[in-house]
């Protein structure tokens, strides 16, 4: 993180929710799991995120549940400190230090108040050498605890959690590490160590993956690399110990997990395929396939009612123990590269960039939640290594969002390249897009750009495609054809080309009147109606790598940055070079909502931003080292509240946000002050009490009604006495001897009246409206769910009674 | 060293019968098997697993059980006789019937002095085992359906039999039925009418019965109440198999897809006592059927269709990297099936029913080490001659000026002249001396005038053969009272010596004119696997079971030098590890000094002038050898010059114009022959 003035470089939204294993709560209500340097809590019904755990400065490494304490959590992280967290008020109850990075975090309920942790070997800090080490937890009422009470247990284990388990109510503790299994007997104080050759004869790779204690029984359970779970017993002997092999995996098991009562056994790996063996009837075994990624770790919940996999996609699958998933926590999906870049979906506002393989993802950044997967390529994917499939390689959307550009491309041989164009219409009454052109080879080679005219309100839009085979393309909604209902559809409009060279950018002009086209050092400026060739721009040596119009009173500007670290800004009504400055911009990106630009330039493996205004001389911004390693792409998006922000340094944040992606996957933005402050707030707002189930329905409602309370504080409300016991009488009554529902329902309607104020009951009637516009844009698209309520309303002498049933 | 051209044969159809019953007899360490032609064999397993013992079957004769009481052997079959062997002599010693129809097992109690017999028409039938004979003693109550498989109590006082559908306890004391269990019929095959065969049943001592059966299930049941405890589903097809170890902690079952599965008693949690059985470990070394089983305290035994011999250590009970730990497995017999005459350059192969008479090819042209030269001639099928009679031959021999052949099953020797000049004949030999009638091995002179056989109690028989006439001239009596049978005879070269060695371990050597004993060998600990005299240094080469090499001088009556330096120094240990026994030993007429050894997976010179290889130089250099120069070449070489080119071998042997013939029989031609095993889905197919 680094700070400057009262803007700093956060996580914002998309960190991973995959990287260790969730934890699920007694009642199985709660998910927590690690997300970057905090825990989320998450609904296990609904999939909503209820707490956020923030307190760890460093990545979370691990969490678990307190053996003693059910309502209670221990989270550990590399910043060195275990924190216990009362996760269903989300307050940090200590903070143990440890003083060493902690990487993985065990616990039993035979070792009262001691957990186990991972920690490097502080000796040599060049070789990666684990210990596991017990660590005393003091007993105080403080809140800052130091825990320096360390044992060393267990040394050369490894760092990944699921290498190490508790046997037994922790009787035994059982480690692997690359080809040895070590069990440890705490009450004798003895370990014994069992190996394995590195290859079967089969020519098999013997190993370890993960372990799983059985908790009834002596017996261990390994994963290992060739696909074989071996289920160990009599390892009390070094010599007489016997294993059974269960072999269904292809590939490596990645994780396996007990049901508590030992019945079944759980494993999953690079299948996506859930399976469940029977404990003593191995070969009975049930399977949820199609889980849609590889399977990074499966858990099940204290009573056994729920299982989870986390995926490699960043999934987390809530199943049932009866085998059927009940809700999917979708983070934001990170695959080896983006190639598409991060776009903005300019009717949701959404993060759109490369999802699973061959989709598109759309990532709402506001409630930092993956809104849906559009399939692009529309071919089963094929899990198999060194197979080429096609992937989306490119994405544009146009001004309004109303059509989407794909491009595919699948490169079994370069020489053999397969290309698909696919254009993409939003259908309002779905409200998703639908697909309008496939235009398969569009072009010769590789697609470099490809972009939509800008303006808004031109009659037809226009896509330029630039390619290596030395040509760009314009293409064109055509007229609808009169024979048949079709609508229209694209075709080619231009084919434009500049002494055979190569381009490698376009661009258009704000208000889509000009196109920049980047021939190599060549920058061709054409006009889109009548497609001639206006100017050519040019500043050797170095091709040009990124073109930017300017914006609203910039407008007259074009930028360009070449790979021989210049900048150039040419001034198109003079046709002269304005000015130029040498830097090496890796990325440069125009600002749509203000007269701002940004550039990255990466050097000395980190990475500075500059913004600036191309008309003046001073950037607005700058910030040396603002990630380590290059930024890869970047975005402005459109904030939907502007923010007043008086400060100078930070005002080019008011209508937009700026998100980049380094080259490590990591999802960054800026953040001021202000707009901390006010996340806080918000997030202190939502805290509620428990006794009701979380909803998203209440969410908003219990929103509302504290708004609501908070209008009337002034007008000091009066208790209801008479309603509570009406309802309480209606409640507690045996069924059988309530009298007729008629009757008592008016008898119901009357408890609840009050006598109100015009003002307040102003606010009630407004607030049930909006109640129900937003449900019902939140159930939108939605599975299908039928929610029935009882509103009220009231004409001004009397209430209203109106039942209403919402469903899609 | 010498160059050879090699006659590399891979026409003698050899096809080893499958493997249908196996009993251990863990006092005497043997193991005996009996294969689907009825022949029986006995491996000893605490010499290096050596075939001692074959007995031939005969036609019409399959062995279904076989059963060891103390130091006999009974075996019954589907022709409803039981039949005691004559380890000695090598022959079945009586037969009795059961008069219940085909016998499906056989079973002793631990002590030895009862005999349970399970028949097709649902008796159990009790034998007393008496000195000399087995004596009916009484039925135990009939059932309907056959009797599949029995296990005794290890008390004796009751006895399980696995029948179809159902397994019945009796009561040895009233032979009363005491519990029928029943087991459930396949859900998964086929329709469920189709009745389940229980094939095997095993009885342990805290009165628990496990069952394999015909739906794939290895089922676990309580005795004393009749309840079933666990089931364990193993396949889709037969569990036909059990087999319990001495110590009653693990139990193996032998299944239709080739597979062995163990299953152990283990305690679930360390402390505690109350244990179960779990299955554990699976073997997968049969491509067919598994139909015999044998628990060792160290090893899974296991034969089946495949007609391949596994004798498979658990690693939890041996030591890990030693020899012990090694798998092995025994495929070819471990005496000789092929007999060439030197000189006529003619092979005799024996089959268990017929033998075939070859002629060997020539070639003329020259070529370097590892060509193919062209066959100007090829090889030539001149007779293929049928037994007589029901017996199976145990043994055959052809003379080295190929003018004689002669066969001998149980009860017969037969002796024909054979003519192949122009116009092939065969003429049978029609009377011979009254004292050939039981044999074992046969062998003649080198000068083809005497005919040697190994006969009763130990004994050789001397007859001189000439013109169509076979004379009795003498019997060599062993000096000891040694009463095993006589299993090598090898005539020295210039026709003055003949070695003998039985399987008690002794090495006797006549003088032929004088007709007495000129010496014996000590004898060592291990079975002499192949012995042969010198021609010139008239020393005896002995190779043993154990691996080990002794030269014995006759005229100093001593081990020789070389031999005793050997000794001392020790064999190398690679050389130890190889788990086939040397079957023939040959010189080299033109180099005195090289000894030719062979056995199934190699083929060895040793050079007594060489230094022998100590324990850290590299033992099989022969490729490395070939790249070196000369000098080097000498420095580096040793005694034994491996050559593992030739793989599966039956016989080499070197003919009298110093071409070497190879008799190859690849594996996978055995494994051509064999019939479909079940199917099975593999994965990724």
């Amino acid at each position: 993180m680094v700070e400057y003035g009262d803007i700093r470089v956060v996580y914002r939204g998309g960190s991973k929710i995959n990287f260790r294993k969730p934890v699920i709560s007694n009642d199985s209500r709660f998910l927590l799991c690690a997300s970057g340097e905090s825990v989320k809590v998450f609904s296990s019904v609904t999939e909503e995120c209820v707490h956020e755990l923030r307190g760890h400065t460093g990545q979370v490494t691990g969490v678990l549940l307190r053996p003693s304490n059910h309502l209670q959590v221990y989270s550990c992280s590399t910043d060195g400190t275990v924190r216990l967290w009362d996760f269903t008020d989300g307050i940090l109850v200590r903070t143990y230090v440890v003083g060493y990075p902690v990487y993985s975090i065990y616990a039993s309920l035979n070792h009262k108040e001691v957990v186990f942790i991972v920690t490097p070997v502080q000796s040599d800090k060049r070789t990666e050498l684990f210990q596991l080490v017990a660590v005393n937890l003091p007993q105080t009422p403080d809140q800052l605890v130091e825990a320096r009470d360390l044992s060393a247990v267990l040394s050369d284990v490894s760092s990944n959690p699921s290498t190490i388990a508790f046997g037994r109510g922790g009787e035994y503790l059982a480690s692997v590490n690359n080809l040895k299994m070590e069990i440890y007997f705490f009450k004798k104080n003895k370990s014994y160590s069992f190996s394995l050759r590195e290859y079967t004869k089969n020519g098999g790779k013997n190993t370890f993956t993960c372990i799983a204690c059985h908790p009834k029984d002596d017996c261990v359970a390994t994963g290992h690399d060739d696909g074989k779970i071996r289920l160990w017993r009599n390892f009390k002997q070094k010599k007489e110990y016997t294993y059974s092999t269960l072999h269904w995996h292809h590939s490596a098991v990645s994780s396996l997990c007990f049901t508590p009562e030992g019945t079944n056994l759980l494993s999953g790996g690079v299948e996506s395929v859930l399976v469940q063996w029977r404990y003593n009837q191995e070969n009975q075994k049930d399977f949820l396939p199609r889980l849609g990624a590889a399977i990074t770790h499966v858990t099940v919940s204290p009573d056994g009612a729920l299982f989870s996999t986390s995926h490699s996609d960043n999934k987390i699958t809530i199943i049932q123990s009866c085998v059927k998933v009940s809700a999917v926590i979708q983070g934001l999906v990170k695959g080896e590269n983006v190639t598409t870049g991060l776009l903005v979906d300019p009717r949701s506002k959404a993060l759109v960039l490369n999802g699973r393989p061959g989709h598109l993802q759309f990532y709402s950044l506001q409630r930092d939640k993956l809104l849906f997967h559009l399939d692009i390529v529309q071919q089963e994917y094929i899990h198999e290594a060194g197979l080429e499939q096609f992937e989306v390689v490119r994405a544009a959307f146009d001004a309004s969002g109303l059509w989407l550009a794909t491009v595919e491309e699948r490169k079994q041989k370069s020489a053999e390249l397969e290309l698909n164009l696919k254009l993409w219409s939003f259908d309002e009454q779905t409200q998703s897009f639908v697909l309008n052109t496939t235009v398969s080879a569009p072009h010769e080679a590789r697609i470099t750009a490809m972009c939509f005219s800008q303006a808004a309100d031109s009659q037809t839009t226009t896509l330029v495609s630039a390619s290596r085979d030395g040509h760009f393309k314009a293409w064109q909604l055509g007229l609808p054809a009169h024979t048949d209902d079709e609508g229209p559809s694209w075709s080619c409009d231009f084919v434009g080309a500049y002494h055979g060279l190569v381009p490698r950018c376009c661009c258009f002009s704000a208000d889509g009147s000009l196109l920049a086209v980047g021939f190599q050092e060549v920058v061709t400026v054409w006009n889109p109606t009548s497609w001639e060739l206006l100017t050519t721009l040019s500043q050797p040596p170095g091709d040009v790598r990124n073109l930017c119009f300017g914006q609203l009173s910039c407008s007259k500007y074009l930028l360009g940055s070449n790979n021989k670290k210049m900048v150039c800004c040419w001034n198109l009504l003079t046709c002269s070079l304005e000015w130029s400055t040498s830097m090496d911009v890796s990325l440069l990106l125009v600002d749509s909502r203000s007269e701002n630009m940004a550039a990255f330039c990466c050097q000395d493996g980190s990475t500075d931003l500059f913004v600036f205004k191309p008309s003046e001389p001073r950037p607005l911004f700058s910030q040396k080292a603002v990630c380590s390693g290059r930024v890869i792409h970047a975005v402005f998006t459109p904030r939907e509240v502007m923010l007043e922000s008086s400060e100078e340094s930070s005002q080019w944040l008011n209508r937009s946000q700026l998100y980049f992606l380094t080259e490590f996957m990591d999802l960054l933005t800026f953040s001021t002050k202000a707009e901390e402050e006010k996340l806080m707030a918000s997030s202190k707002q939502l805290v509620i009490d428990d006794t009701v189930a979380m909803t998203p329905f209440y969410l908003l409602l219990g929103k509302h009604r504290h708004e609501h309370l908070g209008n009337e504080e002034s007008a000091e409300r009066t208790p209801l006495p008479q309603s509570s016991v009406a309802i309480k009488e209606l409640l507690q009554t045996p069924a059988h001897v309530l009298p007729a529902t008629s009757f008592l329902c008016s008898m119901f309607a009357k408890s609840l009246l009050i006598s109100v104020t015009e003002t307040s009951h102003h606010c009630f009637l407004s607030s049930s409206v909006s109640v129900v516009q937003i449900s019902h844009s939140l159930y939108r698209g939605a599975l299908s769910l039928t929610f029935s309520g009882v509103f009220w309303c009231k004409s001004y002498k009397e209430f209203k009674f109106y039942p209403l049933k919402i469903a899609s | 060293m010498g160059e050879f051209k090699v006659h590399r044969i891979r026409f003698f159809n050899h096809m080893p019968s499958a493997i249908r019953v196996m009993a251990f007899n863990s006092h005497t360490e043997r193991l005996v098997v009996a294969r689907a032609d009825g022949a029986v064999e006995i491996f000893n397993f605490a010499d290096n697993y050596y075939q001692e013992k074959v007995i031939p079957g005969r036609d019409g004769k399959a062995v279904e059980a076989l059963c060891w009481v103390g130091r006999r052997l009974f075996s019954a079959g589907l022709d409803g006789e039981i039949t005691e062997y004559d380890l000695e002599n090598l022959r079945p010693r009586n037969s009795m019937e059961a008069y219940g129809g085909p016998i499906w097992t056989i079973s002793s109690n631990s002590q030895g002095t009862l005999l349970a017999a399970g028949c097709e028409d649902g008796t159990v039938k009790m034998f007393e085992v008496l000195e000399d004979r087995i004596q009916f003693q009484r039925n135990l109550s009939r059932q309907k359906g056959r009797i599949i498989s029995l296990s005794w109590h290890p008390t004796g006082s009751q006895i399980a039999a696995g029948m179809l559908d159902m397994i019945k306890i009796f009561d040895a004391e009233t032979g009363h039925a005491t519990h029928r269990l029943l087991v459930e019929r396949g859900l998964q095959r086929t329709s469920n009418s189709q009745e389940v065969v229980v094939w095997s049943v095993a009885f342990l001592s805290d009165h628990t019965i496990i069952s394999g059966d015909s739906a794939g299930k290895v089922q676990i049941w309580d005795g004393i109440t009749g309840t079933l405890v666990r089931t364990h589903l193993l396949t889709k097809w037969d569990v036909l198999v059990l087999a319990v170890s001495p110590d009653e902690s693990s139990v193996i079952a032998g299944t239709s897809e080739g597979t062995v599965v163990q299953f152990q008693f283990i305690s679930s949690t360390v402390d505690q006592q109350d244990k179960q059985w779990v299955r554990t470990r699976t073997f997968k070394s049969h491509s067919h059927d598994v139909r015999a089983l044998v628990h060792t305290d160290t090893a899974v035994v296991s034969g089946g269709v495949d007609t391949q011999l596994v004798v498979r250590p658990l690693l939890d009970k041996v030591e890990k990297n030693t020899q012990e730990s090694a798998m092995r497995k025994i495929i070819f017999p471990h005496r000789n099936l092929v007999s060439c005459a030197k000189k006529a350059g003619l092979l005799l192969f024996q089959f268990s029913d017929h033998l075939e008479l070859w002629r060997l090819g020539e070639s003329d042209g020259n070529g370097k080490p590892g060509d193919r030269l062209p066959v100007k001639r090829n090889p030539e099928k001149l007779i293929q001659l049928k037994r007589k009679g029901e017996d199976n031959i145990c043994c055959s021999a052809l003379s080295p000026c190929g003018g004689w052949l002669a066969y001998a099953t149980v009860s017969s020797v037969r002796l024909y002249r054979l003519q192949l000049d122009n116009n092939i004949s065969i003429n049978k030999v029609s009377k011979l001396p009254k004292e050939l009638n039981s044999v074992h091995q046969l062998s003649f002179s080198s000068d083809s005038s005497k005919l040697f056989a190994s006969s009763i109690l130990s004994s050789v028989i001397v007859a001189s053969v000439k013109e169509l006439e076979c004379k009795y001239l003498h019997t060599f009596k062993p000096p000891s009272d040694s009463r095993q049978p006589v299993h090598l005879l090898s005539p020295s070269e210039d026709g003055n010596w003949l070695a003998t060695a039985n399987t008690g371990g002794e090495i006797h050597v006549f003088d032929v004119h004088k007709l007495k004993l000129h010496c014996s060998v000590p004898v060592c600990g291990s079975c002499p696997t192949a012995v042969s005299i010198h021609p010139f240094s008239c020393s005896l080469v002995s190779v043993h079971a154990d691996q080990q090499i002794f030269e014995f001088s006759l005229k100093q009556k001593e081990f020789t030098a070389w031999s005793r330096k050997l000794q001392k120094q020790g064999m190398h240990p690679l050389w130890l590890q190889r788990d086939a026994p040397i079957t023939r030993v040959t010189f080299n007429p033109n180099n005195p000094t090289h000894i030719l050894l062979h056995d199934t997976s190699m083929f060895c010179i040793v050079d007594q002038i060489l230094p022998l290889p100590e324990e850290k130089t590299r033992f099989y250099n022969q490729s490395v050898l070939q790249s070196l120069s000369l000098g080097e070449r000498l420095r580096n070489s040793h005694a034994f010059k491996v050559y593992r080119n030739f793989q599966n071998l039956l016989c080499v042997d070197l003919m009298e114009d110093h071409s070497l013939v190879v008799v190859e029989r690849p594996l996978l031609d055995i494994v051509s022959q064999l019939p479909a095993p079940v199917q099975q889905k593999k994965f990724a197919t």
